[in-house]
């Protein structure tokens, strides 16, 4: 009976696995495969064409929209790691109280909905902000909001590593003669390069995906990849959508996999060192 | 967001070490993007309109002949644009609201006078196209296209006569209904139907406006706005109430529909480009609007989006089937039956709570 | 050193953390009257629970009609991410797979991808005339018609949060220690007790996390509704972005918001204590 039954579960894991990864990419293969399609229509084929990705490497929008995409990824992410890594060491070496209450603000903009992060810092500054006369609504404060949502995933990341750091470690470089801040970066930087990597890396993906706190915080004039795909979405009629997803997946995809040769790479290569931890 | 969480695990199964490729891939592909019309000593220009409202070609053709960069951006409801202005402090140079809202940007004084000097092609706008109720004395407002709203249905599938927004009501088309995404083009809609002016300010007839769209609710598939235009011609419905523009090019890409403005009446309305109090120089944004009613201009804008223009010059351009197309040049005695929106005023805030309630009653 | 770094980034907090949250507040407690000046009011609050006592239609309370809306396809959705994904997870979790990182790497590829276009990438699938009734008609079979309803916002939203209710239980069941598997077989559990009476509950926390990781954002969500399930669809994320961007009413949004902020603050509280308890239990099932 319990053999009988066993049996059949060994048939049914790879189905179900099958049936999920079908659920996943369905979407996603009807969209790289309509981004080709020789028409308006979004759900019959009528000849293969390149005619959308034509349009959409005619479309300044969508040129500029990736262009802010790509610089509010960028600064978002150095900024969010530098301000993150100093903080989480900061917080390392606060109180047990004030430490817990640090910290729990700072995952505040993890724990928010999305639109309530969006809302509040577009009154931050519509409202103090404009009070203050430093201007309105443009890139500059959506790379502000990026920023600011992005320290926490910083930090959330670069917590562990410091906590794995030998608290002895700084103070013996500091008795070799080291002053303070070659000790912080020969010493404490190299240990936590990996957490912070982590964290810019995450800094960086959160930022080109994010939509609702950035369609809060811009002004009309000035879009990322998100909202002009969403007013893409609302207007219809406009197939080079799917080619933009397209090469989205292509680029993401090639990253990933890169990523991943990468450290199954150095995986082996530690292994044989000997040095894995 | 949470997605981020759910990255952090991933990286613990993944074990992310260092990588710092990413960054540069993509950045690749950003400095392979088409370089920029350069802007020589002007501010650019920020251009709000309507979706599907330009052919966009032609703000390359502003660029290059006036050496003045345009930023364009898109609405698709009036209320939309208003809170852009007031609420995002967007700081346009040239938008195009449509009567009540040109009104009620002039009252809230978020335009400025126009310097009709620097637009001599306002020759070309057809004169009953000027001097209409909500600027009496065309002080702010240069007419850009008009149209009226009605009901566009599939020929082979609606036997009756469709002359009366009661067909929306009628149990037979049952999830075959797509209803406009936009408080006054629907409600005012109703308020005809049911003898009222889309002008009313009765709390009683808004009641019954309300009510009778919630009684229509179990009909209609869904709301929408420019989103109608591709659902029609793919067929996932039968009826649906458009503009004459939206009619016309589902018409274009499916035959299968018609155009009706009913019986009772419906809005006629009229855009108008206008430059807001924001603007950083007024001079550039006259120069734009009078680009764009220069009549080869306006033609070419008006055969791309299927929208009446208001220009006569470019009118008389047009094909005559264009001319004598009745969708696109409605007869006068539709027009006789429209009524122009009006600013509600005190009343806008129990009109649009009327409206939340319709759309929570689906 | 210590305080080169922390009060910078304390000042970091207050400006951009706790000043904007302490605006939604102020806001939503606020009215401006037409002069401009601004007072204390609970209006806006009361506005939002009017006609919750008195037995009014339903269009009179509306926006505890949209609170129960939200909250009821947010637990829908947690409930069906959570049936689909916890096999999921326990099948990727299981022995017997050779490339375990690459089927992971599978699942959470897709992620990656901007969700707005996955999401319209199901608008295709699901259109009257779109690619999956084509298939249907293709083999005469009936046709689905569930665009702009329920079941096709119910589809998205669950398509889109389901990877996060998998990867904390795959987390959780991957970190088990198993050997008090290995203890209940060896004490002659078979095998449906030692999944209902082991497994399981110590896999609890992923459960919580997950359904915590899809119960809020689903609740708060606004753009997925809006496509699939057209303008008709209004929930607590629909109104406040209407409040915001269009109605320009910051105090009436701000309410809203601050509601949604309770809520959250509610059901976090609710499953941390669920958390809990299983630790307790798990503690009491070592001894």
């Amino acid at each position: 009976m319990t053999r009988f039954f066993s049996k059949i579960i060994v048939v049914l894991k790879p189905f179900y696995l099958g049936l999920m990864l079908f659920f996943m990419y369905a979407p996603i293969a009807v969209l790289i495969i309509f981004s080709f399609n020789d028409s308006r229509s979004r759900g019959t084929w009528e000849g293969f064409s390149f005619r959308w990705y034509e349009q959409l490497f005619n479309d300044p929008h969508t040129q500029s929209a990736l262009r802010n995409t790509i610089l509010l990824a960028i600064f978002s992410t150095i900024f969010a790691t530098l301000i993150g890594t100093l903080a989480a060491i900061g917080i390392d070496r606060m109180k047990k109280r004030s430490r817990t209450v640090v910290m729990l603000i700072s995952r505040v903009p993890v724990m928010m909905p999305d639109v309530i992060t969006g809302i509040s810092l577009m009154m931050l500054f519509q409202f103090v902000f404009r009070m203050l006369g430093f201007g309105g609504l443009g890139f500059g404060t959506m790379l502000l909001a990026h920023i600011v949502f992005n320290v926490p995933y910083v930090i959330l990341s670069v917590t562990p590593k410091i906590r794995q750091l030998d608290p002895n470690l700084y103070e013996a470089a500091l008795d070799l003669g080291s002053n303070p801040a070659r000790a912080f970066f020969q010493v404490i930087l190299p240990e936590l390069w990996p957490g912070v990597i982590t964290g810019a890396m995450l800094a960086f993906t959160m930022s080109v995906d994010d939509f609702m706190v950035s369609f809060f915080t811009t002004s009309p004039g000035v879009q990322n990849l998100s909202i002009r795909i969403f007013s893409m979405t609302r207007r219809g009629v406009d197939p080079s959508i799917n080619a933009l997803s397209t090469i989205i997946f292509v680029v993401v995809m090639i990253m990933l996999i890169l990523i991943n040769l990468r450290d199954k790479h150095l995986i082996t290569k530690r292994g044989e060192d000997g040095n894995e931890n | 967001m949470k997605k981020a969480l759910l990255t952090l695990a991933l990286a613990a199964t993944l074990i992310f070490t260092g990588c710092s490729n990413d960054a540069a891939n993509t950045q690749t592909a950003a400095s392979n993007e088409g370089t920029e019309t350069a802007a020589v000593n002007h501010p650019p220009l920020h251009v709000a309109n309507w979706g599907l409202f330009i052919y966009e070609p032609v703000l390359q053709m502003f660029e290059e002949e006036y050496g003045i960069r345009v930023i364009y951006t898109t609405y698709s409801t009036n209320e939309e644009l208003h809170a852009m202005m007031v609420h995002q402090g967007a700081a346009f140079d040239v938008v195009t609201p449509s009567d009540y809202m040109v009104e009620r940007m002039i009252n809230e004084g978020l335009l400025v006078q126009i310097n009709w000097d620097n637009i001599p092609n306002y020759r070309y706008i057809g004169d009953n196209f000027k001097n209409l109720a909500f600027d009496p004395q065309n002080l702010y407002s240069v007419p850009y296209k008009w149209g009226t709203f009605g009901i566009v249905y599939n020929t082979t599938k609606v036997d009756q006569v469709v002359d009366s927004w009661r067909i929306l009501w009628d149990e037979q088309f049952a999830g075959e209904i797509f209803m406009y995404d936009s408080s006054r083009c629907t409600m005012g809609a109703v308020q005809r139907m049911l003898g009222f002016s889309m002008n009313s300010t009765s709390q009683d007839e808004l009641d019954q406006v309300r009510n009778a769209l919630i009684e229509q609710a179990p009909l209609v598939r869904a709301f929408l706005a420019d989103q109608i235009i591709d659902n029609m011609i793919g067929g996932e419905g039968i009826l649906a109430t458009v503009y004459n523009g939206c009619a016309r090019w589902i018409i274009n890409y499916n035959p299968d529909h018609n155009f009706v403005v009913p019986q009772e009446g419906s809005q006629l309305w009229f855009n108008s480009m206008v430059i807001p109090a924001t603007t950083q120089n007024q001079a550039n944004a006259e120069k734009f609007i009078n680009f764009m009613n220069r009549p080869d201009i306006a033609l070419l804008n008006t055969l791309y989006t299927r929208y009446s223009t208001s220009n006569m010059g470019a009118f008389n351009l047009l094909p005559e089937d264009w001319q004598n197309d009745p969708i696109y040049w409605p007869a006068d005695e539709i027009l006789a039956r429209g009524e122009v929106f009006v600013d509600l005023g005190a009343f806008r805030e129990a009109f649009e709570l009327a409206w939340t309630q319709v759309l929570l009653s689906q | 050193m210590r305080r080169l770094f922390t009060y910078p980034y304390i000042l970091w907090l207050a400006i951009f953390v706790i000043a904007p949250l302490l605006l939604v507040v102020f806001f939503a407690v606020t009215g401006t009257d037409t002069y401009g000046n601004t007072y204390f009011t609970l209006q806006n609050m009361g506005q939002f629970f009017e006609g919750i006592i008195d037995d009014q239609p339903f269009f009179q309370r509306i926006y505890v009609v949209i609170t129960m809306r939200s909250l009821r396809l947010a637990l829908q959705t947690a409930v069906i991410c959570f049936i689909l994904g916890y096999p999921l997870a326990y099948i990727l979790a299981s022995k017997g797979f050779r490339n375990k990182p690459f089927l992971i790497f599978l699942f959470i590829m897709p992620m990656w991808m901007n969700f707005l276009v996955r999401t319209y990438g199901w608008m295709s699938i699901l259109e009257r005339n779109g690619i999956m009734n084509n298939f249907l008609r293709l083999l005469n079979l009936p046709t689905i018609d569930i665009m702009f309803t329920d079941s096709a916002v119910l589809l998205g939203m669950v398509y889109n949060f389901l990877p996060f209710m998998v990867l904390p239980i795959y987390t959780s069941l991957t970190k088990m220690d198993k050997r008090i598997i290995e203890a209940a077989q060896d004490l002659g559990a078979n095998p449906r007790n030692v999944f209902l009476r082991v497994v399981f509950p110590l896999s609890l926390p992923g459960v919580v996390s997950g359904i915590t990781m899809v119960f809020m954002p689903a609740a708060a969500t606004f753009i997925i509704p809006n496509l699939l399930g057209g303008g008709q669809f209004f929930l607590l994320g629909n109104l406040v972005e209407q409040q915001f961007m269009l109605a320009g009413n910051w105090h009436f949004g701000s309410a809203v918001a601050v509601v949604m902020i309770i809520l959250m603050i509610v059901s976090t509280f609710i499953l941390s204590r669920f958390d809990r308890q299983e630790e307790v239990s798990e503690g009491g099932m070592r001894l």
